[in-house]
């Protein structure tokens, strides 16, 4: 295989999506941890762009980077008593390994079917060429009644309620206020 | 043509593409730390004349100089890291802040030829950087080990993060308007500047990037009286000066957005022909912005925590909700100009009077006229409702008051009274 810079960028992000990952679950302090998981999903986004996926990039860092890990971090500066986990605290470890090993070899199998070329689960694009405007393209889809638009109203409907569900969960009850309207 | 020299010198046409890339990155990234040194010299001259000082005039003509002394103090200063700090994370804080401030700079339109790279999805890319500046804050509020600067890091997600949901909702208006997200695109598209056509749009973007800079009124992260220096305040030396820096650079490159987005980027008489005409320009309209916001900032005290995110919650975000909707739903009622009709009046010569005033102020300009004036309309329509709805929000709160003051028997009531009631209806103006 020839050296080109395309592969060289790719193991570089690769290194960075993985090394982000084992630091993840090796690390005892759970601050530095969460900051890990940070590198790991900057590195996936880097994938994204070397696949000619700009716009999955930019949403990667700014849903993952800008909005999940930053409240992690945030959940995980608010409980300062548990940063660094002294001992393991996970019992079921010997299950999450099953399921893990279970995960890998099912990715295993479709990897090297895609790599053959010859996947019933995932079809390949046969030209192998990216879509000129892919934002346009999945913007279209998304609001297209034929193809995806009542999946993407659903998800929509759904963010709604788990809001609203969380509003009133963090509500303070006040003790004056009769009781008997809330469920 | 560097790609080409390459190419024929027998290097292989990926490599010779990312050297290519790689010395772009490298001009774009030492554009903004070059500007800076020059930046902040502005800023300080003219923070000096706002206080009715003289600023910096020894080093140099006009203190010109005084800012590379500063930066070599600062290099030369000793870093002290605090004995509990979590070295790693302490260290990689500053430098992720500056760096995420610089990756704006590689998508910036400077001319129609001089840009980083014309990515398809500009404005989503320069929001989605934004998140680095969140996260060096948090690392470094974390890092540092002390209270005062985890306070400040709390803050950031109070702030930042909130402040982020009017500044896309803002920047939705311009991407509709222009049809695509790419910068240079919303550039070519403005053929009369957005600021006409959408300025509450404008004043949307504009308070919602300050408060994303986090200068006064919005410093609430580094907050002196408050927070000591809120999350910086374990820094010294030149890893404080990366945050200072990053600060700067972030101010100066929001004014550049504003001008690209809502000023007309680098568009002027002659710039597609010249490009360096198209630098001048968009350097101008910058500075303008610049220069409002360092007035802003010098003229308007810090506001309270809880300020802060009403006036973002209960007055910035409702605005730019029913900003988008309306803006949308008269986008969709306006007919597209006819540009091609315009063009065609433009080049007939025997148009007479009308084709001499298509020719003076292009043909394009003159087809979106009506456009901008219906959009126009509708702002000021919107800027109607608003100003009515805090009139009653005023007039409501000044009742409350007045019922207070009823209850005492504090006499003279009618002054006091207005004074205290116009005051958060006048704030959030």
């Amino acid at each position: 295989m020839e050296l080109t810079a395309e592969i060289v960028v790719f193991a570089v992000f690769s290194i960075i999506t993985l090394t982000g990952g084992v630091g993840v679950a090796l690390t005892r302090n759970l601050f530095r941890s969460a900051l890990m998981l940070l590198v790991s999903l900057f590195g996936v986004a880097g994938l994204f762009v070397l696949l000619a996926a700009p716009f999955l990039a930019a949403v990667q860092v700014l849903i993952y980077m800008g909005a999940i890990a930053i409240l992690i971090i945030f959940a995980v500066m608010l409980t300062r008593g548990m940063v660094t986990a002294r001992r393991v605290m996970n019992d079921q470890w010997s299950v999450a390994a099953v399921v893990a090993l279970f995960l890998f070899a099912v990715l295993a199998v479709i990897f090297v079917q895609v790599g053959q070329g010859e996947s019933a689960v995932l079809p390949l694009n046969p030209t192998g060429d990216p879509p000129a405007d892919g934002t346009a393209a999945l913007g279209q889809a998304l609001l297209d009644p034929a193809q995806y638009v009542l999946p993407f109203e659903v998800a929509a409907l759904l963010l709604a309620g788990v809001l609203s569900g969380a509003i009133y969960i963090a509500r303070d009850d006040e003790p004056d206020e009769p009781s008997q309207t809330r469920g | 043509m560097l790609k080409e020299a390459l190419i024929q010198a027998g290097m292989q046409p990926g490599w010779a593409a990312f050297i290519d890339i790689f010395l772009g990155v490298l001009v774009a990234a030492s554009f903004g730390m070059v500007w800076v040194l020059f930046g902040i010299w502005v800023e300080r001259k003219m923070a000096a004349r706002v206080q009715d000082r003289i600023g910096p005039n020894r080093v140099g003509p006009w203190g010109l100089i005084q800012n590379i002394a500063d930066a070599l103090k600062l290099l030369t200063k000793e870093v002290i890291v605090p004995r509990n700090a979590d070295r790693p994370v302490y260290f990689a804080a500053p430098i992720l802040a500056v760096v995420g401030v610089i990756l704006i700079a590689a998508v910036i339109p400077f001319s129609p030829v001089v840009i980083g790279t014309d990515l398809s999805i500009g404005i989503l890319y320069v929001i989605a950087v934004g998140a680095f500046g969140v996260i060096a804050v948090l690392m470094a509020g974390w890092g540092s080990n002390n209270k005062y600067a985890l306070l400040g890091a709390f803050r950031v997600v109070a702030h930042l993060v909130s402040y982020e949901v009017p500044m896309v909702l803002a920047l939705l208006v311009p991407v509709m308007l222009a049809g695509t997200m790419s910068m240079q695109g919303l550039v070519r598209e403005q053929h009369i500047w957005y600021i006409f056509a959408v300025p509450v749009t404008a004043f949307l973007f504009f308070i919602s990037s300050q408060a994303e800079v986090g200068r006064a009124p919005f410093d609430l992260l580094e907050a002196e009286s408050e927070l000591v220096a809120g999350y910086n305040i374990e820094y010294s030396g030149m890893v404080w000066a990366m945050f200072y820096l990053g600060e700067f650079m972030h101010a100066f490159f929001v004014s550049i957005l504003f001008a690209v987005l809502f000023l007309g980027g680098w568009s002027g008489p002659g710039a597609e022909q010249i490009p360096f005409l198209g630098i001048v320009y968009l350097m101008l309209k910058s500075m303008l912005v610049y220069f409002v916001q360092i007035w802003l900032r010098l003229t308007v005290p810090r506001v309270r925590i809880d300020q802060l995110l009403a006036f973002n919650w209960k007055f910035l975000v409702p605005l730019a909700l029913a900003n988008v909707l309306l803006m949308a739903f008269l986008f969709k009622i306006i007919p597209t100009p006819d540009f091609a009709g315009a063009q065609a009046i433009a080049t007939n010569e025997f148009a007479g009077v009308a084709g001499g005033i298509y020719r003076l102020f292009g043909p394009n300009q003159i087809a979106e006229l009506p456009r901008t004036g219906l959009l126009l309309l509708g702002n000021i329509a919107l800027v109607g409702v608003t100003a009515a709805l805090l009139g009653q929000a005023g007039r409501r709160a000044r009742r409350q008051v007045e019922a207070l003051v009823d209850e005492t028997d504090y006499t003279p009531r009618a002054e006091g009274a207005e004074h205290t009631a116009e005051a958060p209806a006048a704030a959030a103006r």
